[in-house]
C-alpha cells in the first residue's frame, strides 16, 4: 500500500488545517502576485517572505526540513532555466527565476499540505473554478496511485525475468520493451477510464458530481484571511521602504 | 406473476467483430437469486452488462429485448432501471472513485435527488449493513481488498435497489473475507445474479444456475445439476495430483 506523505499532512489538525479552503487559495493569489511582481530588493524580499512561510509551516505543525526538501522538487527544471539566462548574460535574473520558483513551489506545498484535496476542489469549486476541471483533477489524483501500483508491479514482473535498469542502457531492444511496457501501462489506463465511467454510469451519473457539505466561513477564517493576505503585501512594503 | 428481468433473444458484437451473445433468454422472479457459470469469454459479463444499460443490444426484430420491472432498457427508461439495479463490478478500485469512502457510498443517493444530508444517512445506514461503517472518512485506496467490496456493495445498497448483480464478488478474496462476503449477501433481501466461478460461494446464495457457453445459454437448472452435466465440480480426490 502507498503511504502518500501529502495526503498525510493534509489530513493532520492545526489552526491552518482548520482554514476554509477558499481563504487559503486567496493568500496563496496574494502572495504569488507579491512575489512575482518583485524585482528591487528580491534577495531582501525573498529572505523575508520565506521567513513568513516557514513560519506558516511551523504553525501547521508540519516538518520544516521537510518541507523545505519536497518544495526543492522544482529546482531542476527553474535551475535549467537560471542556467540559460546565466550564459546569455543575465545572472540576476537566473537568480530571480529560480528563488521565485521555489518560494511559488513552498506556498502551494503549504496549502496542499493544510488542505485535503476534496475539501481545496470544493473551495475552489465554490470560487468559480470549471466543475469539469476539477473533476479531471480529481479523478487524477485518486487513480494516479492506482496507475502507478500497475506500473510497479510491471517493473516487478520485468525484474523478476531479468530485467534491470543497467541493462537499460544502450541497448535498443531493451528500449523497445520498456516502450512497449508503457504502451500496455496506457492502454491498461484507457481501460480502467472506461471501467470508471461505466461504475459511473451504473450508479445514475449524469455528467454532474454531486458534494457533499457545504464550506462555512468562520471569525477565526477572517483573522486568517487578513494575516495572509497583509503579511507579505506588508514584508514587501517594510523591505522595499527601508532596506 | 411479472419477472424482475425478462431477456429475449439477446445479441451482441463488439466493435472489433467479436461475437459475445448469441441469442440469450433469461428471467429472474423476485426473490430468487441465480449464478451465472461459465468459462472465461463465455459472455457473462457482457450479458449482464446489458441489464442495465452499459451495453446497448442488438435485437434480432428491432424492439427492445431486455425488460426490467416492466420497463424496455432503452434511454428513456435508463435513469429509472438504474435505480432498480444495483451493479458491482469485479474490480471494486473501479468503483470506488471517490477521495473518501463516505462520499463514494453518498455517490450514487446524490444522483437519485437525495439532498446531501438524506445522502449521508443512506450512505452511513449502507455502510453499518456492511459492517464498514468506521471507515466513512478513510480514503478508499488504503482499503483491503476485502473491505473495498465491503464498500463497493455499500455503494450499491445505499441506492435501495430492487436487484443486485455482482460481477466475480470473490475475486482477490481471501477465505474469511470471502465467507463473510457470503453471509453478507445470504442476508440481504434483494434478487440477486452472481456472475462467479466459485461453485462453493454460489451455492451459499444462490438457488439456480445458468451456464454459458460461447455467448448462449447451455443449460439452466439447479447447482448441482448444472455443475454435475459441465463437469465444474470439484473433488480432491478425484483431482489429486498422480491420479
Amino acid at each position: 500500500m502507498h503511504h502518500v506523505v501529502l495526503e498525510r499532512w493534509s489530513r493532520q489538525s492545526s489552526p491552518m488545517h482548520r482554514g476554509d479552503p477558499r481563504v487559503k487559495v486567496l493568500n496563496l493569489l496574494v502572495f504569488l502576485v507579491v512575489l512575482s511582481t518583485a524585482h528591487r530588493d528580491l534577495v531582501q524580499i525573498a529572505v523575508a517572505l520565506g521567513g513568513l512561510l516557514c513560519c506558516a509551516i511551523v504553525w501547521s505543525r508540519l516538518p520544516l526540513m521537510g518541507a523545505l526538501g519536497r518544495a526543492a522538487v522544482v529546482l531542476p527544471f527553474s535551475l535549467a532555466f537560471a542556467g540559460v539566462c546565466w550564459i546569455a548574460g543575465d545572472p540576476t535574473r537566473g537568480v530571480h527565476l529560480a528563488v521565485k520558483s521555489y518560494l511559488s513551489a513552498l506556498a502551494v506545498l503549504l496549502v496542499v499540505s493544510t488542505t485535503p484535496l476534496p475539501a481545496l476542489l470544493r473551495g475552489l469549486e465554490s470560487m468559480g473554478a470549471p466543475r469539469f476541471l476539477l473533476m479531471v483533477a480529481q479523478f487524477l489524483y485518486r487513480y494516479l496511485f492506482v496507475i502507478s501500483e500497475e506500473a510497479q508491479h510491471m517493473a516487478k514482473a520485468a525484474q523478476s525475468r531479468g530485467a534491470t535498469a543497467a541493462g537499460m542502457m544502450g541497448r535498443s531492444a531493451r528500449f523497445r520493451a520498456a516502450a512497449g511496457a508503457l504502451a500496455v501501462l496506457f492502454a491498461r489506463s484507457y481501460g480502467r477510464a472506461a471501467e470508471i465511467h461505466r461504475a459511473m454510469l451504473a450508479r445514475g451519473f449524469q455528467g454532474h458530481l454531486e458534494t457533499l457539505a457545504a464550506l462555512h466561513f468562520r471569525k477565526a477564517d477572517l483573522a486568517l484571511a487578513i494575516a495572509g493576505m497583509l503579511g507579505p503585501v506588508a514584508l514587501r512594503f517594510a523591505v522595499e521602504r527601508f532596506c | 406473476m411479472q419477472p424482475l428481468i425478462e431477456v429475449r433473444n439477446l445479441r451482441y458484437r463488439y466493435e472489433d467483430g467479436t461475437v459475445a451473445l448469441k441469442g440469450v433468454d433469461f428471467r429472474l422472479d423476485p426473490g430468487e437469486s441465480v449464478a451465472l457459470f461459465g468459462a472465461n469469454g463465455s459472455g457473462k459479463t457482457t450479458f449482464v452488462m446489458h441489464l442495465n444499460g452499459l451495453l446497448g443490444a442488438e435485437g434480432g426484430d428491432g424492439r427492445a429485448t431486455v425488460s426490467v420491472c416492466g420497463m424496455p432498457v432503452e434511454k428513456r427508461n435508463l435513469a429509472a432501471i438504474r435505480r432498480k439495479i444495483g451493479m458491482v463490478f469485479q474490480d471494486s478500485e473501479s468503483q470506488l472513485f471517490m477521495p473518501t469512502v463516505l462520499e463514494d457510498v453518498a455517490f450514487g443517493p446524490l444522483n437519485l435527488g437525495l439532498d446531501p444530508a438524506a445522502a449521508v444517512e443512506r450512505a452511513r445506514t449502507a455502510l453499518a449493513r456492511t459492517g464498514m461503517a468506521e471507515a466513512a472518512a478513510r480514503a478508499p485506496y488504503h482499503l483491503s481488498a476485502g473491505e473495498k467490496r465491503r464498500v463497493a456493495i455499500a455503494g450499491i445498497l445505499a441506492m435501495d435497489p430492487e436487484i443486485l448483480v455482482l460481477d466475480e464478488p470473490t475475486t482477490f478474496l481471501d477465505p474469511p473475507a470471502r465467507r463473510s462476503l457470503a453471509e453478507l449477501l445470504h442476508n440481504l433481501p434483494q434478487a440477486k445474479i452472481l456472475v462467479t466461478h466459485d461453485i462453493s460461494f454460489a451455492r451459499s446464495i444462490c438457488t439456480r444456475a445458468v451456464f454459458f457457453l460461447n455467448g448462449a445459454v447451455a443449460a439452466t437448472g439447479s447447482i448441482g445439476d448444472v455443475v454435475e452435466q459441465f463437469g465444474w465440480g470439484f473433488t480432491p480426490e478425484k483431482n489429486a495430483p498422480g491420479r
